[in-house]
């Protein structure tokens, strides 16, 4: 009866509960998932197309201070393999990424122990010589440079925005509930601070997205709590573009005892996020933990984006997962599914 | 949820589904060109759940491909080689029980025997390997030689199909897998695989089979220059056939793997191809018990996820299956059972372990 009760709001366009999104994530099967999502989906893309965007994933340093028990890529700032890019590599990667056609970079690296603000804002100046578009520094990374540096986070944010930051991805929400937290990245900044981030990043005019890694240590009730922070937020804000969920891969990692949520999981998490959040316009496919035949499923389960092209990608990478797709690949995979593939920006404005 | 299917056009195939109607040509040709995979998914599951209920079958087996040596050369085969190549091997008897020897220890209960078309292993070879496996390992069952591998069988040994058979059942075959079949269609047989044996040829193989009390597999090699309607073509013959004997355990649809063959430039499947010829062959195949999810073939990612699209099987715990990884198939060769069952529950099926003949060895 309640499931009843849900669909039908489902497809008539009304927001669901908390309650109702749990039971939903409970109750539904992989149809009903998918069949709700697919109806939302179409609602609010109803012309066929699913778009990507073209850039490459920079990771600027791998040395991190936060130790998060999910991760595979850091070094511990005494491990002598740690590193920070110098310039002249980011200067290589950036033309490679333009000569591919690319229009943005995502900048994020590890919490680094003691760079100051001032050699971010030379990195953004630096990169903004080359006429990109600057997606960077997730909001623990900018937690963690307002703490070193003594400013506001807004005060941060205005400073490196004011240096060429464009836009600021949506990493590090992991789940965005303090139990979970504290039990896996306890250095790293809290749920109210990553939303705070973004509350300020939104005002200031930065659009951002909001990712969720999944599949570790938390309840399904704090997915769901995760969901309606990030909807809630977006209700006050408007400004995430998107929602991407993938889950957490274990290989490499503190907690690679955790078995690897499955792909029939995925498939429900993602469907179950695009049916929740009703006020966020794109979702992501996360075909760099899914490998190609499950992204392109995803599209029928919510999803109508398939992110970035990724022409380097180091986090997942570190985790033993080795899913690489060129944009040829990512085109015919999205006509396959019976849709038009278009090359977007950040801002999901086409190219 | 059936009204997501109405809108997407197939609400007269539900109806058909629903009251357990066969599906005409027609209607499998509309469910290959339907852009709705979840619609066709969910008739699919539809008929598996009727027919399967909950069950996702597993086999504990073990494959030996005795020889790569082959005389027929088929355009999609990267396994096959010419005797001359550097890359040629066969076994020897010896060698073949060696390798059942290998796993002595392990639950296995069946091997899996396939091998090419090989221009000078003598009639004896075949049946000497079948009583090797048996000596070596005394209760396993033998699944072993395609349609196509029987019909040269019995040209070695110069005697009818079904007396071949007979002397290769004494001799220990229990069954027989249903590779070689690829697309029917003489058209596709042409280009593709000209020496083979023809369609008809893998029925008459298959039905004379049947006949003396054989069961055998049907598979279809999909995703390389076959149209959809030679598809339901492919699936129409096997279902008469299969009204006629019955003998037909499972299905298996097989996905072109492009690399290191002569088709090399074609496209590799993607997941929705992958689905969605399961889940037509599960709405059309009306009369076959079983629909297979070949987990080395599509990932077990989609494997798992075809468990609701038609599929109640996923093959099983392999090792050393060198055809579909010669020709590029990315997945590791071995799952361990126990991820094999966590994939299986966390779908919301229950796992079965079974044997050749899907008797249930064990339920989880």
């Amino acid at each position: 009866m309640d499931m009843q009760r849900i669909r039908e709001k489902v497809l008539a366009g009304e927001r669901l509960t908390v309650g109702e999104g749990l039971l939903l994530a409970e109750q539904g099967d992989l149809y009903q998932l998918g069949f709700l999502a697919d109806a939302v989906r179409r609602r609010k893309h109803p012309e066929p197309l699913v778009t990507y965007v073209v850039d490459r994933n920079i990771n600027y340093t791998d040395i991190c201070i936060s130790a998060c028990k999910f991760c595979a890529f850091f070094k511990a700032p005494e491990d002598p393999d740690g590193s920070v890019l110098s310039f002249a590599e980011l200067g290589e990667k950036i033309e490679e990424t333009k000569d591919l056609g690319g229009t943005q970079i995502l900048l994020q690296g590890g919490l680094h122990p003691d760079k100051p603000l001032e050699f971010y804002e030379e990195m953004l100046s630096f990169i903004k010589g080359y006429e990109i578009h600057i997606h960077g520094f997730s909001p623990p990374e900018i937690c963690h440079f307002a703490a070193l540096s003594g400013l506001s986070v807004r005060e941060v944010l205005v400073r490196l925005q004011q240096a060429g930051l464009d836009s600021i991805p949506g990493g590090g929400a992991e789940i965005l509930c303090d139990r979970v937290r504290q039990e896996t990245a306890p250095r790293k900044c809290s749920a109210d601070a990553w939303l705070g981030v973004m509350e300020e990043a939104h005002g200031l005019g930065m659009r951002t997205t909001a990712t969720m890694m999944f599949g570790h240590v938390e309840t399904m009730a704090e997915r769901i709590e995760h969901l309606d922070r990030v909807r809630a937020l977006q209700d006050k804000t408007g400004g995430f573009t998107a929602f991407i969920p993938w889950p957490f891969q274990p290989d490499n990692t503190a907690l690679s005892d955790i078995p690897k949520t499955t792909a029939f999981a995925y498939l429900k998490m993602l469907a179950l996020s695009r049916i929740f959040l009703d006020n966020i316009d794109n979702i992501q496919a996360s075909w760099v933990t899914q490998g190609p035949k499950i992204a392109q499923l995803s599209l029928f389960f919510g999803a109508n984006d398939f992110g970035s092209t990724m022409i380097e990608e180091n986090v997942v990478a570190a985790a033993g997962v080795g899913f690489r797709l060129s944009e040829q690949e990512i085109r015919a995979l999205v006509e396959g599914a019976g849709c038009v593939p278009r090359q977007r920006r950040m801002d999901y404005s086409l190219v | 949820m059936e009204q997501m299917v109405v809108a997407a056009g197939l609400g007269d195939i539900l109806e058909k589904i629903k009251g357990s109607e066969r599906l005409s040509s027609d209607d499998g040709v509309r469910l290959y060109k339907s852009n709705d995979i979840l619609a066709v998914g969910y008739l699919a599951n539809l008929v598996r759940e009727r027919i399967n209920g909950d069950r996702a079958y597993f086999i504990y087996n073990q494959h030996v491909n005795y020889s790569n040596i082959c005389t027929n050369l088929c355009k999609f085969c990267a396994f096959g080689k010419d005797k001359e190549s550097p890359h040629a091997y066969e076994m020897t008897v010896d060698q073949v029980k060696a390798k059942v020897r290998e796993r002595l220890s392990e639950p296995i209960t069946e091997v899996h025997v396939v091998g090419g078309i090989h221009p000078d292993l003598p009639y004896q070879y075949y049946l000497d390997m079948l009583r090797g496996i048996k000596e070596v390992r005394p209760d396993i069952h033998i699944q072993a030689f395609t349609c196509v591998e029987i019909a040269h069988l019995a040209e070695l040994a110069g005697k009818p199909v079904d007396q071949t058979l007979k002397e290769l059942v004494s001799a220990g075959l229990g069954s027989i897998p249903g590779g070689g079949a690829e697309v029917f269609s003489p058209r596709i047989r042409q280009r593709t695989c000209e020496k083979k044996l023809s369609g008809e040829g893998w029925l008459d193989v298959a039905k004379t089979a049947h006949r003396i009390g054989l069961k055998s597999n049907a598979t279809m090699l999909y995703g390389h220059i076959e149209t959809v309607e030679e598809r339901v073509e492919h699936l129409a013959a096997l279902r008469e056939a299969q009204d006629e004997t019955g003998g037909f355990l499972t299905f298996i649809p097989l996905a072109f793997h492009p690399k290191n063959t002569e088709l090399h430039d074609l496209a590799k499947t993607t997941g929705i191809d992958d689905l969605k010829n399961i889940a037509v062959a599960r709405c059309f195949l009306d009369n076959f018990p079983h629909i297979k999810a070949y987990w080395v073939m599509i990932g077990p990612k989609l494997a798992q996820v075809a468990l609701s699209f038609g599929a109640d099987d996923v093959d099983g715990t392999v090792k050393e299956e060198l055809i579909t990884h010669m020709a590029g198939g990315e997945t590791k060769g071995v799952m361990a059972d126990t991820e094999l069952i966590r994939l299986i529950r966390d779908a919301g099926r229950q796992p079965v372990e079974r044997d050749t003949l899907y008797n249930v060895i064990r339920e989880y």
